[in-house]
């Protein structure tokens, strides 16, 4: 008696587990199907693409560890990983740091403070294609705004006596001298990132404890010491953030690279992302590019880790 | 004695602390910068009415002579501007509604069954979030020639979904989490199935945050470069940012034309940024903060 009920009830659990599985399955099946295919599999299949020589005419031919062999030896590879570490230096320090300085004058209700706010914010909604083009009119030499500028001041010096000539601001090539080029395609993406930095931060400040800052300010604490001491601490949680992201988003500069430069002059503005596109679809060595996208995963491992620690403290944090 | 007034009282003492507290100078800089920042904008927008011949002949600092819209109008025709906008369209729009239907069913999901796995796929969107484009690129073009979608619209409707899955998941789950539970337990003991209550209640619930996502997602979608660039190769299929990056190609010169399709290219994700701007900064925060 006993035990047919404890069968019973072993049996309904079954059904049970299988009706929730069912429908946990009919909720996830076809997301997680989609995920699978379409970002799980490439992402492990890469590993195995870098261990190949893939003309993508012919099937993927297995040279074992071959193409990380090459890739130590290329200095292509080197100038990419070098000007991927000074993308990622500029990045995490210039828009962080106007976006930090903006967010705090702003959280302060200025006048028209909305328009302010728009202005810096807007690039971030153009495409980063579109930006490489309206910034590749802007270092036209000839015809550009940035060396028609310098003709105008150029102008104004002469009229005032200077001993300049006002039409070599048109010989300056941004895009075409190796020594400027880096620095002209940095630009328009410090452009974008700074307003997002902005809008991060902003949402940040507006979390700050104000008791914390009244009480501060009770103790003496004004201006610097104040934003020192007290603000930035409690900012931290979005600093993290906005590294982790400002080094993700320097990983992925590709958009803006491959159309204002793809990668030159004699490779001063290569970055991986782009390398790794101009290997695999211009050179038709899609093992090599997926032995780049490898070490590339590499990089933005390491923080993706520091950013993943983050949300799990704060999960933990959410359910105690 | 009415509540709004010590309210309004607190606000007007709150502001002039706050005003007193920014120095002159700091506000130049600030204003300085900010219209710094609108200059390539704005210098785009004047070159793409002025002529060609005008600018060539007079310089950029003249007084335009002509104003014009022919950069425009020999955008949308000549350089087939439309036909690119209208495939930018039609990819953008079955991608968001797909991203954001199935992500909240597996934010749903994620959050009312608190099954073995839910935690590891949460926690696999975050990472998933932050994977480099590069990592999935040749696989997926091996994957969409094999299944026979390579240089169709398919094969960016399926990877834009597939791929902005993971961060709608991550934003909607945290979102459901805020929701209490009883809500649910409450209609389960009214007979309700999981389905009618993720139609009848979890969904609705999850609208506003819907909406910051799907702000965001347009943008994301619409601005897509890379995968149009890997899986697109027909010109009368590509969305206007490759077909802009081709024109460049083609007009080399021509450099009004490419400002004027660059600034036509920009007005939907415009359009959207200015009427959902609330929504779009809430999406864009919401990874970011707790709140």
């Amino acid at each position: 008696m006993a035990l047919a009920s404890r069968r019973t009830r072993s049996a309904n659990y079954q059904t049970l587990a299988l009706n929730r599985f069912l429908v946990i399955f009919s909720f996830l099946g076809i997301p997680l199907g989609l995920y699978l295919v379409w970002v799980l599999w490439p992402t492990l299949y890469t590993f195995y693409l870098s261990l190949t020589n893939w003309d993508s005419f012919t099937p993927p031919v297995f040279v074992g560890f071959q193409n990380y062999q090459y890739l130590i030896a290329d200095p292509e590879f080197q100038h990419a990983v070098i000007n991927n570490a000074l993308w990622i230096l500029v990045f995490i320090t210039v828009p962080t740091a106007a976006g930090l300085a903006l967010a705090t004058v702003l959280n302060n209700n200025l006048r028209f403070d909305r328009f302010l706010k728009v202005a810096y914010f807007l690039p971030m909604v153009i495409a980063p294609v579109i930006i490489a083009l309206i910034w590749s009119w802007i270092y036209l030499p000839q015809q550009g705004l940035l060396n028609s500028f310098i003709n105008q001041v150029l102008r104004l010096l002469q009229a005032i006596g200077f001993n300049v000539d006002p039409k070599s601001a048109y010989s300056i090539g941004w895009l075409g001298d190796p020594n400027l080029a880096l620095v002209a395609v940095m630009a328009p993406a410090v452009w974008r990132q700074t307003g997002y930095v902005m809008i991060l931060y902003l949402a940040g400040l507006k979390t700050v404890d104000s008791e914390v800052v009244e009480a501060a300010k009770m103790d003496g604490a004004t201006g610097w010491t104040m934003f020192r001491y007290v603000i930035f601490p409690m900012l931290s949680p979005v600093t993290t953030i906005v590294v982790v992201v400002s080094i993700i988003d320097s990983l992925r500069s590709f958009d803006i690279v491959n159309v204002m430069t793809k990668g030159g002059p004699v490779s001063a503005t290569e970055v991986l992302a782009n390398y790794m596109y101009v290997k695999s679809f211009d050179d038709n060595r899609l093992g090599y590019g997926a032995a780049i996208a490898v070490v590339l995963f590499g990089f933005a491992l390491i923080f993706v880790m520091m950013y993943l620690r983050q949300v799990m403290a704060q999960e933990d944090e959410g359910t105690a | 004695m009415s509540p709004a007034q010590p309210a309004q009282v607190n606000k007007v003492l709150k502001e002039k602390r706050f005003r007193k507290g920014v120095h002159p100078a700091i506000i130049v800089i600030v204003w300085f910068f900010a219209l710094l920042w609108l200059v390539p904008i704005v210098g785009a927008f004047l070159t793409a009415f002025r002529t060609f011949d005008d600018l060539n002949e007079f310089g950029l600092f003249s007084i335009p002579r002509v104003f014009t819209l022919d950069n425009f109008t020999r955008a949308w025709n000549t350089a087939n501007l439309g036909q690119f906008m209208l495939n930018s369209f039609i990819i953008t729009i079955p991608s968001l509604t797909a991203c954001v239907l199935l992500s909240s069913m597996c934010a749903y999901a994620l959050v009312r069954f608190r099954f073995a796995l839910s935690r590891p796929l949460y926690m696999m969107f975050v990472a998933g979030l932050m994977l480099p484009f590069q990592m999935l690129l040749l696989p997926v073009f091996k994957l969409s020639d094999d299944l026979g979608i390579y240089n169709t619209y398919w094969s960016l409707i399926l990877i834009h979904t597939a791929f902005q899955l993971g961060f709608c998941s991550f934003v909607l789950r945290n979102f459901m989490r805020t929701v209490p539970p009883s809500l649910f337990e409450s209609a389960v003991i009214d007979g309700a199935t999981e389905w009618v209550i993720f139609r009848r209640i979890a969904f609705p619930l999850m609208l506003p945050g819907l909406a910051a996502l799907a702000t965001l997602e347009f943008t994301w979608i619409f601005n897509d470069f890379l995968w149009a660039l890997v899986l697109i190769q027909d010109t009368h299929l590509k969305p206007v940012t490759t077909g802009l990056a081709n024109l460049r190609g083609q007009f080399t010169t021509d450099y009004p034309l490419i400002v004027a399709g660059s600034l036509v290219a920009t007005i939907p994700t415009l359009i959207v940024f200015f009427g959902l701007q609330r929504y779009f900064i809430q999406g864009l925060t919401v990874g970011a903060t707790k709140g």
